[in-house]
């Protein structure tokens, strides 16, 4: 039981430190690309602490929903975080058929975004909203086919299983799938995590936003734990996607641990880099791009049914 | 009559024609190869309104002057705008300076929502006692499925202020209503009988981007009225600052549309050269913004030997450089993706509206003052015009790119062999009852200023115009049918300025 305990404040202090310098990271290498040194890699957590001591703002026409979101929205990405394995065999709180709840994770935290953002009656807010809606419809679908392959591959539906101590062995035998399910979940890291060239998060431009729309409204304190939460949102995706892609275990913690941590660097750094050398995608044409990531993992579970 | 650029008349030799003259004689010269520089009013002592029509012909570089005059008790005439779109906005103006009714006008709503200047009863009751935008309706589109956007006029980043009403389908904007009038600061009546030194310094302030534009063409205005020929060399120093001038401005422009379709590499590097052209104008003028420089009589600064090879050596290191990004920004396919077929302004609507600058040149019209009215220095150094076909963005940025990298080579032909003499001469009284016009090819367009002066040699009426009046209404029209998520890119390809505007 005390383990247990341990397990999860030391797992939750884990995503805490690491999702703002995921954040930092992926600064640090556009400013390199744009030819500046680049604010701190602790930035991130300064800005937190300064939003995290200012009073919110409340318009009227708000009401609780608006209020309560960006403490779901946290809450429910810290209790998602407690599926993913953090550079360890099994996460804390895993169980089989965890990805469900993964699911229901993901669904509360953008219901309540989604509706936060219509409760403030702000015509630009509820663009962003039908935005996040829509696009998320198409990103779910690929993230989903994505884990049917991958349960498929490992032989049970927990998270831990299929990305778990597990995963490197299947690049023997099912390479071309994994391939895919890289891929295509990279997309979905972009576009769930709105980066470009889904989305902009560095843009002022209110009218092309997708998700900086939907917290324009949230301030202060409310914005830090908006802020936070998707901060660990983008880290836990990457979270998922690096032991894929890292075909490795050295089977001692501390390397295993480190080898994590420099695939989640590296990551960052990919992100930072698509985001500099490319521009943000036209509105109309992300369908297409989440379209290709669904393309890729239905391949792949193709691939995957045949190599049973 | 024809005047040319930097002309002036005496206002007894300005045709007064009847009202219903006046207009037929606008729309047909723009129905034919004439264009509307400028429709302005202006009071005469019995308190009759006198309209002043300023009709360009590209070809000929002539423009003609003429004039009607509107009773004192109740001013109204048979709206322009009815027959002749491009005089729309400038009969809102009329109708909003000079409490003038434009009878038959299709969209009445004031410009700038200030205090008529006759003190007469306003064709809007209680305008300047309105919050601006005030309680006048925004074009609405019916039905269930459209929804209404309101932008501004307090924005996510740091521009100025302007309310934008989209009417929108989904995605798709059906209809956008431009609304300004937050930055009127009344230049036009500031600088009635304004001392000239004093003008020189408030034409500076009309849109800060633009002061060597405008500084420029109020100093001609004044010279013209005070029959005074400038020094070449104050003349070539004017035109030297200008493209440096016109260089920033385009170089910041085509970094913030890398910025804007999310591509930072270019708007870092594009960003750090506009500082660079701005610096050469500190280094010649102590204002980064060139502030100082032009004054009546000619420039206040002269460009030493040691400063021209010096400049020219830096230019040469930044065409490079500016070679080197825009080939960056304009090779990205993303970029290109984002550029091509994105607010498409046709060449029709250009010309129905009267666009003016980079954006005309853009949609293939081959309107540039420096080059159809060529005067000062223009005239003994031509520029290329730049011209693009498609008018969409991607056109507006190639023409941006192309004048550019045009005003580089024009600096660096003109800067060694700048002609010798003096800088200034004194400008001396203006003559009385005198009416002088200016244009003056801006970064953004073609600007206009138009003095009038009175019997005792002051002006009684001053007339500004930014090419931004004309251009507002096409950013409206080329966002048409277009993606809601494309308009801020689509607005900073035509970068227009509200201050201008709203004078």
């Amino acid at each position: 039981m005390l383990m247990m305990v341990f397990d999860v404040c030391s797992h939750g202090l884990l995503v805490l430190v690491l999702a703002p310098l995921f954040v930092g990271v992926i600064a640090r290498v556009k400013a390199r690309f744009a030819g500046r040194t680049g604010p701190s890699l602790l930035q991130p957590f300064f800005d937190l602490r300064r939003l995290f001591f200012k009073n919110s703002v409340y318009s009227r026409t708000t009401t609780w929903v608006f209020r309560a979101a960006p403490l779901v929205v946290f809450a429910a990405m810290l209790a998602l975080s407690l599926l993913v394995p953090l550079g360890i065999s099994r996460a804390p709180a895993a169980f089989t058929g965890d990805i469900l709840w993964l699911a229901a994770m993901l669904g509360l935290a953008r219901f309540f975004m989604i509706t936060a953002a219509l409760d403030t009656g702000f015509s630009m807010e509820g663009m962003g909203a039908s935005r996040e809606a829509f696009f998320a419809c198409l990103g779910e679908l690929a993230l989903f086919m994505n884990f049917i392959t991958l349960a498929l591959l490992a032989h049970g539906f927990s998270l831990s299983g299929m990305i778990g101590v597990d995963a490197p062995l299947s690049w023997e035998h099912a390479g071309p799938a994994l391939l895919l399910v890289a891929a295509s979940l990279f997309i979905v890291l972009l576009a769930e995590n709105c980066r470009i060239p889904v989305d902009d998060p560095d843009t002022h431009l209110e009218l092309t936003m997708i998700h900086e729309v939907m917290i324009l409204e949230h301030s202060g304190i409310d914005l830090a734990y908006m802020l936070y939460g998707a901060a660990v949102k983008l880290l836990l995706f990457a979270a998922i996607l690096v032991p894929l892609v890292i075909p490795f275990r050295t089977g001692y913690p501390p390397v295993d641990m480190g080898i994590f941590l420099g695939g989640v660097t590296g990551m960052a750094v990919l992100v930072g880099v698509v985001e500099s050398v490319m521009a943000r995608l036209r509105l109309n044409r992300v369908r297409n791009f989440l379209l290709i990531a669904f393309v890729l993992a239905f391949f792949a579970f193709i691939v995957g049914l045949w190599r049973m | 009559m024809e005047l040319f650029n930097g002309g002036r008349a005496s206002l007894k030799n300005v045709p007064e024609l009847l009202a219903g003259e006046f207009r037929a004689r606008v729309i047909d010269a723009c129905n034919g190869e004439g264009r509307l520089v400028n429709l302005f009013g202006d009071r005469l002592d019995d308190g009759s309104v006198r309209l002043y029509a300023v009709i360009g012909f590209d070809e000929e570089a002539s423009l003609e002057v003429f004039s009607t005059r509107l009773p004192a008790d109740s001013p109204r005439y048979e709206s322009l705008a009815k027959d002749l779109v491009q005089a729309h906005a400038f009969e809102r103006e009329i109708a909003e300076q000079w409490a003038v009714v434009p009878d038959g006008h299709p969209w009445p709503k004031p410009l700038r929502y200030h205090s008529n200047y006759r003190g007469a009863a306003d064709i809007w009751p209680d305008i300047s006692r309105q919050v601006i935008p005030g309680v006048y309706p925004f074009y609405a589109v019916g039905g269930d499925e459209v929804h209404e956007v309101g932008v501004g006029p307090v924005h996510a980043g740091i521009i100025e202020p302007g309310h934008f009403r989209f009417q929108c389908h989904g995605e798709e904007i059906l209809h956008l209503e431009i609304q300004l009038g937050y930055q009127h600061r009344g230049i036009e009546p500031m600088l009635r009988g304004v001392d000239v030194q004093r003008g020189a310094f408030l034409s500076e302030a009309i849109a800060g981007d633009t002061a060597l534009g405008h500084s420029t063409a109020f100093c001609e205005v004044v010279e013209s009225l005070a029959g005074c020929v400038i020094p070449p060399r104050a003349q070539a120093i004017r035109a030297v600052a200008l493209e440096l001038e016109r260089l920033a401005n385009h170089t910041g422009d085509l970094g913030a549309m890398g910025m804007d379709t999310g591509f930072l590499p270019t708007s870092a590097y594009f960003g750090r050269m506009r500082g660079d052209y701005l610096n050469f104008l500190l280094a010649l003028t102590g204002n980064r913004f060139g502030k100082g420089l032009c004054r009546p009589g000619g420039v206040v600064f002269d460009i030493e030997p040691a400063m021209a090879d010096d400049f020219c050596r830096k230019l040469k290191q930044c065409r490079r450089e500016f070679e080197d990004v825009s080939e960056l920004l304009f090779s990205r396919p993303s970029v290109l993706a984002r550029f091509e077929g994105v607010g498409v302004l046709s060449m029709d609507d250009a010309k129905k509206f009267g666009v003016v600058g980079p954006a005309a040149r853009a949609s293939h019209l081959e309107r540039d003052v420096r080059i159809n009215y060529a005067s000062g220095m223009w005239q003994f150094h031509h520029i290329p015009l730049s011209v693009s076909a498609t008018g969409d963005v991607h056109a507006r940025a190639l023409v941006k790119k192309q004048e550019a990298l045009r005003s580089l080579d024009f600096l660096l032909k003109v800067l060694p062999t700048l002609p010798k003499g003096g800088i200034f001469v004194p400008p001396g009284p203006m003559q009385p009852g005198m009416l002088a016009l200016s244009l003056v090819e801006g970064w953004r367009g073609e600007i206009m200023h138009a003095g009038i002066t009175d019997d005792r040699g002051v002006f009684t009426r001053y007339k500004v115009k930014d090419p931004s009046f004309h251009n507002w209404h096409a950013l409206a029209l080329a966002m048409r049918g277009g993606e809601i998520s494309d308009f801020p890119l689509c607005n900073k390809s035509f970068n227009l300025s509200y201050c201008g505007h709203d004078l």
